[in-house]
């Protein structure tokens, strides 16, 4: 199972604990995590269903490099981490 | 007279109260955020907050207990595959997708239309609800008109629809201003839509261009609530009005010290009588002479007079945008906020100003409470 973790500075605006999904790309496992999380779509990726500008992606330690349609490829045991990119200030 | 007045800032939603001690500034709510628009209902007490984080996006909240309790309701989306023009401005070859970046307009319907809000959003989209913000419908008729394509942004990255007015009496005519789109009437609550700017000129295109209706930067546009026909446009290149529904303009050059701003207000019940914050020029946005004043007119802007009493006379830097500036439902209450965190309210028509605060936060919308 893939580990996901939001930025704890979104738990200002509402829920999102740590989780575990299963996925085979990053799109996979945050579509996971939106079927019970919906609301938390929006706080991540932008209306065209794009990561958000000012939002940033590691996956095992590596940022990701398709910011449009999420394709990164991870593995069973990786460990994905949705944070803040300090340009949005 | 109003005795309440909502502050929108980069740093909260601020309320002030009138008592017997004058105005006194509340706790902000949603303290720290970005709120770029604001509402309350004149028609059910609703208060709507438009919050623009920097990573997580835009939201909307939405109180019906005078903002006690808060619950986020929906935002516009634009709808999968929505793209803006590529722009006379933009250095990208190709239409770059429509995400919303901003709400940067937000207004009720008629009372005839209990539930029903207009929001006004960067890049360019209008949107509509008919339940309270729950859910919003993007106006196709306007974005799918090949004229939108030709919108480019004015002092924000892409276009916006910065000001809806609803016709008091006929509330399914609704008249848009966008930066840099010009003047949009519908007749037909939204179905078809047409470009009114005759008499409406920019100095910023060559002139064979600076008459083209779809290219003009209306900063702020209102309408009479006395005399519907009759709207002030706090225009990128000066003042202009407009007595017969939209259809010509004429520019005014009365308006002292210089006819740069961003704001405007109309008397509710004296169409000729309007107040502006002028700024030196497009090129140089601070006060003419660092003093910050307010510009009345009570003849239809054929001359003006300039309010200073109370308000800074030297080393002021504060700018007014265009949702910082409002008129109770009387006339005599106004209310103004800066660019710097300065507030001041006038309760004789702006003859004579009370500072409230210098050190609120940078303002970017501020509204009496109306019944």
């Amino acid at each position: 199972m893939v580990r996901v973790v939001f930025t704890a500075n979104l738990e200002r605006h509402l829920s999102c604990p740590e989780t575990t999904v299963s996925g085979a790309s990053v799109r996979e496992v945050l579509d996971a995590v939106f079927e019970t999380h919906q609301q938390l779509r929006g706080y991540v990726l932008d209306d065209q269903s794009r990561l958000r500008q000012h939002m940033i992606i590691f996956v095992d330690g590596k940022t990701i490099i398709d910011r449009v349609h999420l394709s990164d490829a991870i593995t069973a045991n990786s460990e994905i981490y949705v944070m803040q990119a300090l340009s949005g200030g | 007279m109003s005795s309440q007045i909502h502050i929108a800032t980069r740093k909260g939603l601020f309320r002030l109260d009138r008592n017997s001690n004058g105005w006194s500034i509340g706790s902000p709510d949603f303290e720290g955020e970005h709120v770029s628009m604001m509402l309350q209902d004149y028609r059910d007490g609703t208060i709507y907050a438009a919050l623009n984080h920097g990573h997580f996006g835009v939201k909307l909240h939405r109180s019906s207990d005078g903002g006690v309790n808060w619950e986020e309701c929906a935002v516009p989306v634009y709808p999968e595959g929505a793209t803006l023009g590529a722009g006379p401005f933009s250095t990208e070859a190709e239409p770059k997708p429509a995400s919303l970046s901003e709400i940067w307009a937000l207004e009720p319907g008629g009372v005839d239309q209990p539930n029903r809000l207009w929001c006004g959003t960067i890049p360019g989209g209008l949107f509509r609800s008919d339940d309270r913000g729950s859910s919003w419908q993007l106006i196709e008729s306007l974005w799918d008109l090949p004229e939108r394509q030709h919108w480019f942004g004015g002092g924000k990255d892409d276009p916006g629809i910065h000001s809806i007015c609803v016709h008091p009496e006929n509330s399914r005519q609704v008249v848009v201003s966008i930066s840099c789109g010009g003047v949009w009437v519908t007749e037909n609550d939204g179905e078809s839509w047409r470009c009114k700017g005759d008499g409406i000129r920019a100095d910023y295109v060559p002139p064979d261009q600076a008459n083209d209706p779809n290219i003009q930067d209306v900063h702020r546009l209102v309408q009479s609530p006395s005399q519907p026909d009759i709207y002030w446009a706090q225009h990128h290149n000066g003042v202009f009005r407009t007595t017969d529904g939209a259809n010509s303009w004429q520019e005014l050059s009365g308006i002292k010290p210089s006819a740069f701003g961003f704001a405007v207000a109309v008397h509710p019940k004296q169409p000729e009588t309007a107040w502006f914050v002028p700024a030196i020029k497009d090129e140089c946005r601070v006060p003419v002479e660092g003093q910050f004043v307010i510009t009345r007119t009570t003849d239809g802007g054929e001359t003006s007079e300039i309010l200073t009493k109370g308000l800074p006379g030297e080393h002021s830097y504060d700018i007014v945008y265009r949702h910082a500036l409002d008129v109770d439902e009387t006339g005599n209450c106004l209310a103004v906020g800066s660019t710097t965190g300065s507030f001041w309210i006038s309760e004789d028509g702006g003859d004579s100003w009370q500072t409230i605060s210098t050190n609120l936060p940078p303002i970017y919308c501020v509204r009496f409470v109306k019944t």
